[in-house]
């Protein structure tokens, strides 16, 4: 077992596209990390680094001790889990695992015990002997894992492994890779652009755009304190409600303290569950009150998703357990506790006290 | 599919039947031909019905021949056509194969180059390029050689482009999936490759061993001496003759043998033909 550290890493594909634009961080042995952010932000491209199968054009990547920058995938002493399983098709289900050992001369015997585990712990042992495509894509998923168990390798690295399967199994599965990590204590590294799948697996996330790390930390630090306003609206479902303050309303006071807003402007940001609306309308003092115009309800059972306008412009979303159900058009106030409140700076990029 | 009506299936039957007995009835003929004694064709009087000279007639035609001016029995001829047809479809198979996967999978100085070369040679057939072709055969002594038969036909633009676009077809992945399992290029090739290709093969063998089969023109210049005659050339031979009776009953004969080798190919390799054509397993 080892830890993944990477240091300054950068990729800048041969058309000039920098996608990896020199990133560094550790994921310490044993760790279950968690590469997050939108398509097109380079979190592929940084795993496919990492396996060895993209060249690695600035800065270096080291698996354990050894600086792997230059080492065939092969010999990085790792396994990977592709987005379409990539299981060989012509060949069964126990030939996927075994393959990776026989190449590199694993005894037979050695072989066959560490496929019978594998599949006994996936349970996949009545599946041995058939192809892939006889396969539901739930099982696809457990041939994938197993190819990747079996190798006992320094470090998984899962690309985005669960986004083929319909929700249901998408749920299951995520359990059971959390509980085979855990099991197994394998340092992984796992892409994914689903921040609820991030937020469930990870023992440390990193979340990404544009090529950079927005944020890095245990999810619900990042979740609780997003350093941007991109991590705040991309981390939690549905995003936060931002809003752009200038001029006066930058200077507003809440409970009898400014905002703390800069006096050239910033950004406000609530979380939708932290809103609530009180029976009476009434306005607690020490509270942030936004009066709303309904123009859309979703009830999806245990909760309610009221989308509403503001009326100086402005979308805002509330989330209220149980089932509310105001009438399109109506007005109401939804108000947050000023403890609630996220500051960030004009730009977005930096976190401000609140 | 089409809506199953009493009146729509009788014509398009109709139409299956005529089209059967255009292709069938030649056929058919040529094989009551083959059955009767050499006089009866000559006189023009050939009956509807089979003959009872079968086996004689196919007895003389594959050990002996024709009296006339091909000595050689047709038998030696199969055996050439079927190593000529052989060497090509196979020859065809893997040189294309190779070039295909160094194409799509290499990444080498003119690559592109390379690639449109081959691209190219698809407008330089042998009957194009047979004059050089004629000269570098006879230069390398490769004539009445199987080599010389077959080497010049073997370069094939087509293949290579059915399995280059096979090859694009393949997800990155398994090659992802191999280099970390550790495969190199060559294990690569032989363990997932080849194995993916299986039913293209198939269907480019049967494809290619009908055009080795059929050949004309190259075996005739290429080939002087008798016994390295194939059958195409040979059914040509005996029917010219000079100062002979034309034996229509064994040149009948050659033509239904001359049938048999491509018919059976097709036969016995059709599931994995139809297959190479419409589906890939991947």
């Amino acid at each position: 077992m080892a830890g993944v550290i990477l240091n300054q890493v950068g990729k800048v594909y041969s058309g000039g596209i920098e996608a990896v634009k020199g990133i560094s961080f550790t994921v310490p042995d044993g760790y279950f990390c968690v590469l997050v952010g939108p398509s097109g932000c380079g979190k592929s491209t940084l795993l496919r680094m990492i396996a060895g199968i993209e060249t690695i054009t600035s800065g270096e990547i080291r698996i354990g001790e050894r600086v792997v920058n230059e080492i065939e995938p092969a010999n990085r002493d790792i396994a990977m889990v592709f987005q379409n399983y990539a299981l060989y098709p012509h060949m069964k289900v126990y030939d996927n695992m075994a393959y990776g050992l026989r190449n590199r001369g694993t005894p037979k015997a050695e072989i066959d015990a560490r496929v019978q585990e594998a599949a006994r712990i996936l349970e996949i042992g009545m599946l041995l002997n058939r192809k892939p495509r006889e396969l539901s894509g739930g099982q696809r998923q457990r041939v994938a894992m197993g190819r990747a168990i079996v190798r006992k390798p320094q470090a998984f690295l899962f690309d985005e492994p669960l986004s083929n399967l319909d929700a249901k199994l998408r749920v299951s599965m995520r359990v059971e890779i959390k509980k085979l990590q855990r099991a197994l204590a394998t340092t992984s590294v796992y892409v994914t652009h689903d921040q609820l799948e991030a937020m469930t697996l990870a023992d440390m996330l990193v979340v990404m755009n544009g090529g950079q790390v927005e944020q890095i930390g245990p999810p619900l630090a990042v979740y609780e304190k997003p350093a941007t306003t991109f991590v705040a609206s991309f981390i939690g479902a549905p995003p936060m409600n931002l809003l752009a303050m200038t001029g006066p309303e930058a200077c507003s006071v809440i409970a009898g303290v400014p905002l703390g807003l800069p006096s050239e402007g910033g950004i406000v940001g609530v979380r939708p569950e932290d809103l609530t609306l009180p029976d009476n309308g009434e306005r607690p003092a020490g509270s942030l009150a936004l009066d709303l115009i309904v123009n859309a309800v979703e009830r999806v059972g245990p909760e309610t998703f009221i989308y509403g306008n503001l009326q100086r412009g402005g979308d805002i979303i509330v989330r209220v357990p149980g089932q509310a159900s105001p009438p399109s058009g109506e007005r109401i106030t939804a108000i947050a506790p000023r403890d609630k409140l996220h500051l960030f700076s004009a730009d977005g990029r930096h976190r401000l006290p609140i | 599919m089409v809506e199953q009506h009493r009146f729509g299936n009788v014509l398009p039957h109709l139409i299956l039947w005529i089209g059967i007995l255009i292709v069938a009835f030649p056929v058919y003929l040529a094989f009551v031909g083959s059955t009767h004694e050499p006089t009866i064709i000559s006189n023009g009087q050939m009956p509807p019905w089979p003959g009872s000279h079968m086996i004689e007639n196919y007895y003389r035609t594959i050990f002996v021949g024709t009296s006339g001016t091909t000595r050689e029995p047709v038998g030696t001829m199969l055996v050439n056509s079927f190593i000529m047809a052989m060497v090509i479809a196979c020859g065809k198979i893997a040189i294309s194969i190779i070039s295909a996967y160094a194409i799509v999978y290499f990444r080498f100085p003119l690559r592109m180059t390379a690639f449109w070369v081959i691209f190219i040679t698809l407008m330089l057939p042998v009957e194009v390029r047979i004059y050089p072709t004629y000269k570098i055969a006879a230069d390398l002594n490769l004539l009445d050689t199987y080599a010389g038969l077959t080497l010049p036909l073997i370069a094939s633009a087509t293949a290579t482009l059915l399995f280059r676009q096979f090859f694009m077809t393949v997800p990155d992945e398994l090659l992802e999936a191999s280099r970390i399992d550790g495969a190199g290029p060559f294990r690569f090739f032989k363990d997932t490759l080849l194995p993916l290709s299986r039913t293209n093969m198939a269907a480019l063998f049967v494809i290619l061993f009908i055009y080795g089969w059929n050949q004309y023109l190259w075996p005739l210049l290429i080939t002087t001496r008798d016994e390295m005659q194939t059958i195409v050339i040979g059914i040509k031979k005996m029917i010219v003759t000079a100062d002979a009776i034309t034996e229509w009953q064994l040149v009948m004969a050659t033509a239904m043998l001359a049938m048999l080798p491509p018919v059976a190919v097709v036969v016995l390799m059709q599931k994995l033909f139809v297959r190479g054509l419409v589906e890939t397993e991947k």
